[in-house]
């Protein structure tokens, strides 16, 4: 049976496999280098975290890059006050996203459906609006946290002296740009799927599902829905601050706009596009939204003429006006259209798609098919 | 009170706006037995157990649960007291599977209101996954196990939540209309799995129209109309008493 199977360990033996190889893999898509692998592992974090909120409990926020920037700022300062090593960085990005989430969810978890969304969109461009404002001298306003050569950081200025220029994070000595800095991201995103499955796998995870599913059951079962709730809330508010913290390790400065409701809007496109509820789909739609941003959006005439090359001159003009509305600054274009087909087709993401792929294939699902039910007197 | 009382209505009022839906009601529930209630509609049948279950405030009056007074519980806590209803409508987690649907009230019982535990794995619940496949036998739907609950017809809804009130192992049961819109077919396999759990010794409070039912299970049984008592006996009782026959016939002199 399969519950006397564990298959844990297969899973993430899989999962990493596809990770840590993911240099190799995106060399045919030209998304091999080392800046968008750092976005794609980052955003997944950040993706994957937002579904154990919204995949889960049904609880739309529509604030969750607040977290995301609250990160970013908690890392930058450690980088600033204490030491360029990355770990330090990342535990205070998780820790004061998880405070802040808390304040946050415990207010807003006072309400439900689109109240809920609006409340924490609100407190989400109230720390964007504050951030530009009034805690300037936390955040730097408009030029956004940077590091300077007055920076104290004691821990480092204790053990050596500073160099000419500005330091670069590392994790003990090693330099966190490029590739190290992806397959650190790598590794990280590994942990979070890993603690991602387990909340999935456990009745914790059955209970959220469960608050999903009907809310008002859950109060007759003796089940008091709030913490849960908000324990979600933190988690997935943790997640957002450990993406955030990730930002300003692979490049070492915050700025408010991450905080803005575009961003907390791109991050349920990603899990809608994905799949609300899955393990994986919102990392896959997270992928696919940063390569369009990428990838797309470079683009150009010279490409889409030499793409079309095979095309008689007359229809190569015609493909090239018409395809070039989709790509470079029309990037958005595509992913409007996509979000539609994919929203209007295939409601449940590409997962369901693969899903459905997989069920064709094999022959009307055979393996996992219904049981065959004795006839059931009709009501 | 009775000494062996498991719920105790007293005085309890309870007006809608004009409308008094509740009025002086006074009720005595005994350990191990099946209480029914009966009346026409817009008695206040499903606002009585609304208030024992912590929906509704009453205005004033308490209920009493095994010596605890209800005033200011949530419905949770007065599940966790021992206290599981099944509605007029069933109330299930329609896009889990029967399985899922069981278990989480499973889970409620033995770990309480809340349990923070997000790494602890459902396969190594095996315990709770028998009892559970076990209930669904009860309520013969464990072949059906795997599927979504919305794909069930609607008796067999309301089975599954009868069973996901089971195996909370109740203190007491409230039932509203357990076979409201079944088949006779049904209703009598409903009636059967009752009275095998009234073997068991559960106290339950069972609001029905279908006399059949009624006078099968019911040991004591309370008639309200217009938001009053206005009998409560036993089932031979109950049946001569002119007061009963006057509110169902609709007050004819």
């Amino acid at each position: 049976m399969k519950q006397m199977l564990n298959r844990e360990p297969f899973a993430l033996a899989a999962f990493s496999l596809v990770i840590l190889l993911m240099p190799i893999w995106l060399t045919p898509f030209g998304a091999n280098y080392p800046d968008l692998l750092q976005k794609f592992a980052i955003f997944a974090i950040f993706a994957m975290g937002f579904n154990i909120l919204f995949g889960l409990t049904g609880y739309l926020s529509f604030g969750h890059a607040a977290f995301l920037g609250v990160g970013s700022y908690a890392a930058v300062w450690s980088f600033k006050l204490f030491t360029m090593n990355v770990l330090p960085a990342i535990v205070f990005g998780v820790a004061f996203a998880g405070i802040f989430a808390l304040a946050i969810g415990y207010v807003s978890l006072r309400r439900s459906g689109i109240y809920f969304s609006i409340l924490t969109l609100a407190f989400a461009q109230m720390s964007y609006n504050l951030a530009y404002s009034v805690l300037t001298p936390i955040t730097n306003g408009e030029t956004g946290l940077q590091l300077t050569l007055q920076d104290p950081r004691i821990i480092d200025n204790a053990f050596s002296t500073p160099g000419a220029g500005l330091p670069e994070t590392n994790l003990f000595g090693i330099d966190m740009s490029g590739y190290p800095g992806f397959y650190f991201c790598a590794v990280v995103l590994i942990i979070c799927f890993f603690i991602t499955r387990r909340i999935f796998n456990s009745p914790f995870g059955l209970t959220l599902r469960g608050v999903k599913s009907n809310q008002n059951r859950m109060g007759y079962t003796g089940i008091n829905t709030r913490p849960y709730t908000l324990a979600a809330f933190v988690i997935s508010g943790m997640f957002a601050g450990l993406a955030g913290s990730l930002l300003a390790v692979t490049d070492p400065l915050a700025g408010a706009e991450r905080m803005q409701w575009t961003a907390s809007g791109e991050v349920v496109l990603m899990t809608i596009l994905g799949g609300v509820g899955t393990l994986v789909g919102p990392m896959l739609g997270a992928w696919l939204i940063k390569y369009l941003e990428n990838i797309f959006s470079s683009f150009n005439e010279n490409t889409l003429e030499h793409f079309f090359s095979f095309l008689p001159e007359g229809l190569q003009a015609i493909a090239v006006d018409v395809s070039s509305l989709f790509v470079g600054e029309g990037w958005h274009l595509t992913l409007g259209v996509l979000f539609m087909l994919i929203v209007i087709f295939l409601p449940g993401g590409l997962m369901e798609g693969w899903r459905r792929l997989l069920r064709r294939f094999s022959g009307g699902g055979g393996g996992k098919s219904e049981p065959a039910v004795a006839v059931q007197p009709a009501e | 009170m009775v000494a062996n009382s498991v719920l105790h209505v007293a005085d309890v009022h309870k007006s809608f706006g004009g409308l008094k839906a509740l009025s002086d009601v006074d009720l005595n529930v005994e350990e191990g037995t099946t209480h029914a209630i009966i009346g026409p509609n817009g008695a206040g049948k499903s606002t009585l157990l609304n208030v024992c279950v912590g929906r509704i405030r009453p205005d004033s009056g308490h209920v009493v649960f095994n010596g605890e007074v209800l005033d200011n519980h949530t419905p949770f806590e007065i599940n966790q007291l021992g206290v599981s209803r099944v509605f007029q409508t069933p109330e299930i987690f329609s896009d889990l599977t029967l399985l899922d649907n069981v278990m989480i009230p499973a889970f409620a019982s033995r770990d309480g209101a809340f349990s923070l535990r997000p790494f602890s794995k459902l396969r190594h619940e095996a315990a709770i996954r028998e009892e559970a496949e076990k209930t669904l036998a009860d309520v013969g739907l464990e072949v059906m196990k795997d599927r979504e609950a919305a794909s069930l017809s609607r008796g067999d809804k309301r089975r599954l939540e009868l069973a996901m009130c089971l195996i909370q192992h109740p203190k007491l049961l409230l039932l509203d209309e357990p076979t409201a819109g079944m088949s006779r077919h049904d209703t009598n396999r409903t009636v059967d799995l009752l009275k095998t759990i009234k073997e068991r010794g559960m106290t339950k409070v069972i609001i029905e129209h279908d006399m059949h039912v009624v006078f099968s299970l019911a040991d004591k049984i309370s008639v309200l109309a217009q938001g009053r008592i206005i009998a409560s006996g036993t089932p031979d009782e109950i049946k001569g008493n002119p007061k009963v026959q006057e509110a169902y016939l609709g007050g004819a002199h």
